[in-house]
């Protein structure tokens, strides 16, 4: 259904590729996602999954591959047990409180969870694989909070940085993450982080993604899941940063009980585009699905939706619920929305809900007419659409990170 | 040109249980030569008398069709179709065009008796004058153009419309009649390169209704049509064009049956509709042709393009379908809302049982001011059935106050079907408000219990509930299409359950 | 006698359609007037246009509040003059909490009044005072605003702003329709408790029942856009009995 039409787009990005050293683990790796690079290219709009967000533009720019290791950005106090820490582009162990441990650790297992040939982002990651974060979790244990920053200092020229970072959590093993990537708003860099991520049974993953990156960078980003018998993975993202994004979540619930929450935040303005295209498999018995996605649109701002769900056969008593609203707050505003179910077994409770719209003039003059000032009412009514989006998220402390960063959006200027 | 094949054709009736219209009629019937190419166009074209600009026109689609490629992007599957092994021409043969009902023939008379067409029409059909005129049980009149494989043979209710100023006939008739309303409006919804299959639609179409409603003027009666394909391999490629003047109002019925086939058959109709100001068209579907065997032999392929203009302000197109027949179905009736405060609506129920495929939904196109639409889809998967709702919402910059509500429901009976939903939901304009809800869900045993517990066979319960999920549909359709159309949602789904 | 609201020849349309023709009013301090009138006669417009919502176009004629000309004001403005307006439909907000929209709105006003605002403990204080005044469970301070609740609830609410905010004038919009007797009298014990000599009311409503818990100093019939008789209290009873079209008549 989703062939994906052959695009020669990708040169540029396979000569960067194939000048790169390749290290005996990442031969494999790396030449499937050349290979599905050089056969696919990067997806127009003719590509079904990319209808409304092209990634061609792409292949006209020209991206250095990070030297870094200079910069040392003044940061604060880790916030969770321990912080690691990706520096223009470079993956410093120096600066990072956790042991770095080489991606050559985990080869077995790259690569397991992602498909290069249909999933664009996953190839041009692989053909790139050097660095990325290594976190498992043995049965049992309860790592806490953990930090992963992303920082692009003004030295760093338009690098261009795949790190592909690595979850694995034991049975019963709990894990928070809590991801951040920034950057200057002048640099045009490009950040492609991929997750792979397994899950065994009962084992708890908090995921909490804040994409502050820099308005003229790209930021794409898949994360790939595979969730266990009564595990659950709780992927939250802020999306505020970047010219063009695209965060893509491939989550299968493979054993029977699991849940996956996947909540996020769009947050845009003039001249930015953000794209969520969610990918949810349910493909055990009597898994529980919750998503909630909210986007709101200031300026020339355009955002985009797109989410699956897909239960299998074998998925009897599945309980699946999606819903996606934007909130368009400017003339020159567009929001692209398209959930999508496809279910093939039928003791199964599946609903998605989308609403696309401007705030409501009843309420904001509900709100004047107590006397609080337009301005304000605006930003309660907002904060009020986006608090939905929060609500599943326990953690105080990742809870603080959010509600600070949605204020701070509101406060800059669209 | 090619020389005309006569051929008469004497198709076995092969009857099964299971569906009652599984049958073919004998009649004597004119073929044009398999295969598509420029003289077959000619030829349809001179058979019908046609002027210059219409050939002109059937030959640049025909040159654009040939350039187009079959879209895959529906969730159906089918073998690949040969163009070239169907004919494109099959016409009842008959002494002359019929000037009377007297000469229709009396097997095509049999033919609607057997399909059990629940109108009183069949005296009218049978030629009785006057007969129509006069309402019997309290029914509604309700005029039939009856088009019978790809010409159609009988029209009633002329006078009663004439008297209004109604135009209700054939489009070759109106083609013959009234060039101008055609030449301006053929194509001024569906371009000839619209799509593959309204492509090859307007290269070779054959017959279809035309019907135009002069300024102020509520239509006093349903139109309706039924459709049959008969001849073997014979591909329909019906043209429907509905103009509402300002201020009219019309509503039409369109039905189908289809017999028994071993062979896949392609339709491909076109539907076009135009609201003037203030205009309104309601256009009905109940569409049960020949699903194909539980195996999935046979089967009709159902390709459809239907599309309505709603062109004034205040105009209104509501499109309605009751979905239970045909091996694939392929369709999106959908609504240009172009005059400000102009309403769309959709209310779709499609049934696929056993091996049956359904890729159906709507797009609505939200161009002018305070422009409002509603989508009301219920889809039901059965046996082994494939059941897809694929939408567009689109609200243009300009489309101020643009307001679109759509419900999508699927229920799945049994563990071997599957129910898709996919909508596109696009908005460009601030004040605009889309909202869009979906669910999937099944007969819950205690529901089916407490029916049971009551009496029911597992089967009723069924039939039942299925009507209860699909009551905000069936109570769009007319009166005498809503009986109708509930009795074959119950037979659609025989064998589903136990 | 000063005077709360003044309004002279007002006119006011809604989407092209005149709907006030022509108004006056004068309403001193510390009085409670009443309008009655039959349905369509423009009693909601004139709450709104007083209240300042858009889409209600003045065309003509001038309002002043303690002197001051309120058309000019932004909504807002107007209710941190003290101008407060009861809904007839309040609407709903999911998501903004009832405690936090009220103590917002009260600080709003306090500052756009140069008042010190209140800390969370000193509104908590305030509200939960208020609430058992109102019979209304505090549980609702934690819910949505009128979210969830029944249209007795969502007056109630309304009543409980009123008294948190302490307007100067209140404008009550059919705030009686729909309500049992027990949330009739809860409403009328919140004005007349606000009723003193720095507080004046204009009570909108269909029915005179409303009349028998605040009574009146004035009655203003308007019928088609215009006042066409004012009196005393007596007037309500009289409309009860005769009906709007003898009396218009």
């Amino acid at each position: 259904m989703n062939a994906i039409a052959p695009i020669d787009n990708a040169r540029g990005f396979l000569r960067a590729a194939e000048a790169m050293p390749v290290p005996a683990w990442a031969e494999g790796l790396r030449a499937a996602g050349r290979a599905a690079l050089a056969a696919r290219g990067l997806p127009n709009r003719r590509v079904e999954a990319f209808k409304y967000t092209d990634l061609a533009p792409l292949a006209q720019m020209t991206f250095t591959r990070p030297e870094g290791g200079r910069a040392a950005p003044a940061l604060g106090a880790p916030r969770g047990r321990a912080r690691l820490l990706f520096v223009d582009g470079v993956l410093r162990g120096d600066l990072s409180t956790l042991p770095v441990r080489p991606l050559s650790e985990v080869a077995a297992v790259l690569g397991e969870l992602t498909d290069p040939m249909n999933q664009p982002l996953a190839a041009l990651n692989a053909a790139f694989a050097e660095a990325g974060m290594v976190l498992e979790v043995p049965a049992g244990e309860d790592a806490g909070l953990v930090e992963l920053l992303s920082i692009v200092t003004d030295e760093a020229g338009p690098i261009a940085f795949h790190p592909r970072h690595v979850i694995r959590l034991g049975a019963g093993a709990r894990l928070t993450l809590l991801e951040s990537a920034e950057g200057p708003d002048h640099l045009a860099y490009l950040h492609n982080p991929v997750f792979e991520i397994a899950l065994a049974e009962g084992a708890v993953l908090t995921h909490v993604r804040l994409q502050r990156e820099g308005r003229a960078a790209f930021f794409l980003s898949s994360v790939h899941a595979a969730i266990g018998a009564r595990a659950t993975y709780d992927n939250f993202t802020l999306q505020a940063g970047a010219r063009l994004a695209r965060n893509e979540i491939h989550a299968a619930l493979q054993g029977p009980q699991g849940a996956c929450h996947m909540n996020g935040a769009q947050l845009l303005g003039e001249g930015q585009h953000a794209d969520t295209t969610t990918s949810l498999h349910h493909a055990a018995p009597e898994c529980t699905s919750r998503q909630t996605y909210k986007t709101v649109l200031r300026g020339r701002a355009r955002g985009v939706f797109q989410g699956k769900i897909l239960v299998s056969r074998e998925a009897q008593r599945t309980d699946g619920y999606q819903m996606n609203q934007a909130l368009l707050l400017s003339e020159e505003a567009e929001m692209d929305s398209k959930p999508q179910l496809e279910i093939y077994a039928d003791d199964v409770k599946c609903s998605h809900g989308a609403t696309i719209g401007a705030l409501d003039p009843d309420q904001l003059f509900y709100l004047r007419a107590r006397g609080i000032p337009q301005e304000q009412a605006r930003a309660m009514l907002v904060e009020a659409f986006l608090a939905e989006a929060l609500e599943g998220l326990a953690d105080p402390l990742c809870r603080a990170v959010l509600e600070e960063a949605l204020q701070q959006w509101w406060r800059q200027p669209a | 040109m090619p020389a005309v094949t006569e051929t008469i054709e004497t198709v076995q009736s092969v009857t099964e249980g299971g569906y009652k219209w599984g049958f073919t009629t004998d009649i004597e019937t004119e073929f044009a030569p398999k295969g598509l190419n420029e003289d077959i166009i000619r030829f349809i074209s001179r058979k019908k008398e046609e002027p210059e600009w219409l050939l002109e026109w059937r030959l640049k689609a025909f040159a654009i069709w040939q350039k187009m490629e079959e879209p895959r992007w529906a969730a159906v599957r089918y073998p690949p179709i040969n163009y070239q092994d169907a004919y494109y021409y099959a016409a009842p043969k008959t002494k002359a065009k019929p000037k009377s009902l007297d000469e229709v023939d009396p097997e095509l008379l049999r033919t609607y008796e057997k399909l059990g067409i629940p109108l009183r029409e069949q005296a009218i059909l049978a030629g009785v004058e006057g007969a129509g005129e006069v309402p019997a049980e309290g029914r509604a009149p309700v005029a039939v153009d009856a088009v019978f494989d790809s010409v159609s043979v009988a029209t009633t209710f002329k006078e009663r419309l004439e008297k209004e100023g109604i135009i209700f006939c054939s489009i070759s008739e109106a083609v013959q009649k009234h060039p101008e309303l055609v030449r301006q409006y053929l194509g001024s919804v569906v371009p000839q390169g619209d799509n593959f299959f309204a492509a090859l639609n307007s290269a070779v179409f054959t017959d279809g209704s035309f019907v135009y409603i002069p300024k102020g003027v509520r239509c006093p009666m349903e139109l309706s049509t039924y459709f049959r394909i008969n001849a073997k391999s014979t591909g329909q490629f019906e043209r429907t064009l509905i103009i509402a003047d300002a201020g009219s109002y019309v509503s039409y019925l369109e039905g189908c049956t289809a017999p028994m086939r071993d062979e896949h058959q392609l339709h491909a109709a076109v539907v076009e509709l135009i609201a003037l100001e203030d205009a309104t068209i309601k256009y009905s579907t109940v569409q049960n042709w020949y699903p194909g065997d539980a195996e999935g032999r046979g089967g009709i392929y159902n390709f459809v393009t239907k599309r309505g203009l709603c062109r004034g302000a205040r105009s209104k197109i509501s499109w309605t379908q009751v979905e239970t027949g045909s091996a694939i179905t392929w369709k999106y009736p959908s609504c240009i809302l172009q005059g400000d405060e102009s309403v769309g609506e959709f209310y779709s129920v499609a049934i696929t049982n056993n091996r049956q495929q359904a890729d159906t939904g709507t797009k609505m196109f939200h161009i002018g001011r305070n422009t409002r639409s509603t989508i009301v889809s219920k889809g039901i998967s059965a046996g082994r059935g494939q059941n897809t709702y694929r939408g567009l919402v689109r609200i243009s910059p300009k489309a101020h106050g643009a307001r679109n509500f759509t419900q999508c429901d699927s229920l799945l009976i049994g563990n071997e079907c599957g129910a898709h939903t996919v909508p596109y939901i696009e908005n460009r304009c601030l004040t605009a408000k889309v909202e869009h809800e979906a669910t999937t869900s099944r007969i819950a045993e205690d529901q089916l219990f407490y029916c049971r517990q009551r009496g029911l066979s597992e089967e009723e319960a069924v039939g039942l509930i299925v009507n209860g999920f699909c009551r905000e549909v069936l109570k769009e359709l007319p009166m005498e299409f809503a009986v109708e159309a509930q009795k074959l949602l119950a037979i659609s789904l025989e064998g589903s359950v136990g | 006698m000063s005077i709360m609201l003044q309004i002279e020849g007002l006119r006011a349309a809604v989407e092209g359609r005149e709907i006030l023709r022509g108004i006056d009013l004068t309403v001193p301090k510390g009085e409670v007037h009443a309008i009655m009138g039959p349905n369509g006669s423009g009693k909601s417009t004139l709450a709104y246009v007083l209240a300042g919502r858009e889409g209600y176009e003045v065309t003509a004629g001038r309002v002043t509040f303690e002197g001051q000309d309120l058309l000019a004001m932004e909504p807002e403005q107007r209710a941190a003059a003290g101008v407060f307006l009861a809904f007839q439909y309040p609407v709903e907000l999911p998501g903004v909490g009832n405690a936090n929209f009220l103590r917002t709105a009260l600080n709003a006003q306090r500052r756009a009044r140069g008042e010190p605002e209140l800390d969370a403990m000193q509104f908590l204080k305030e509200a939960r005072a208020r609430m058992k005044l109102l019979g209304m469970p505090e549980e609702m301070l934690k819910r949505g605003v009128n979210v969830g609740f029944s249209g007795g609830e969502k007056k109630r609410n309304e009543v409980l702003q009123m008294a948190l905010l302490s307007p100067r004038l209140a404008i009550l919009d059919e705030t009686d329709s729909g309500l049992d007797i027990d949330a009739l009298k809860i409403v009328a014990d919140g004005v007349n408790a606000l009723r003193g000599p720095e507080f004046s009311a204009l009570v909108i409503t269909h029915y005179q029942r409303l009349l028998n818990h605040i009574v009146p100093d004035r009655v203003h019939v308007l019928v088609g856009g215009r006042i066409i008789r004012s009196g005393g209290p007596e007037l309500a009873l009289e409309l009860e009995q005769r009906g709007y079209g003898q009396v218009a008549a």
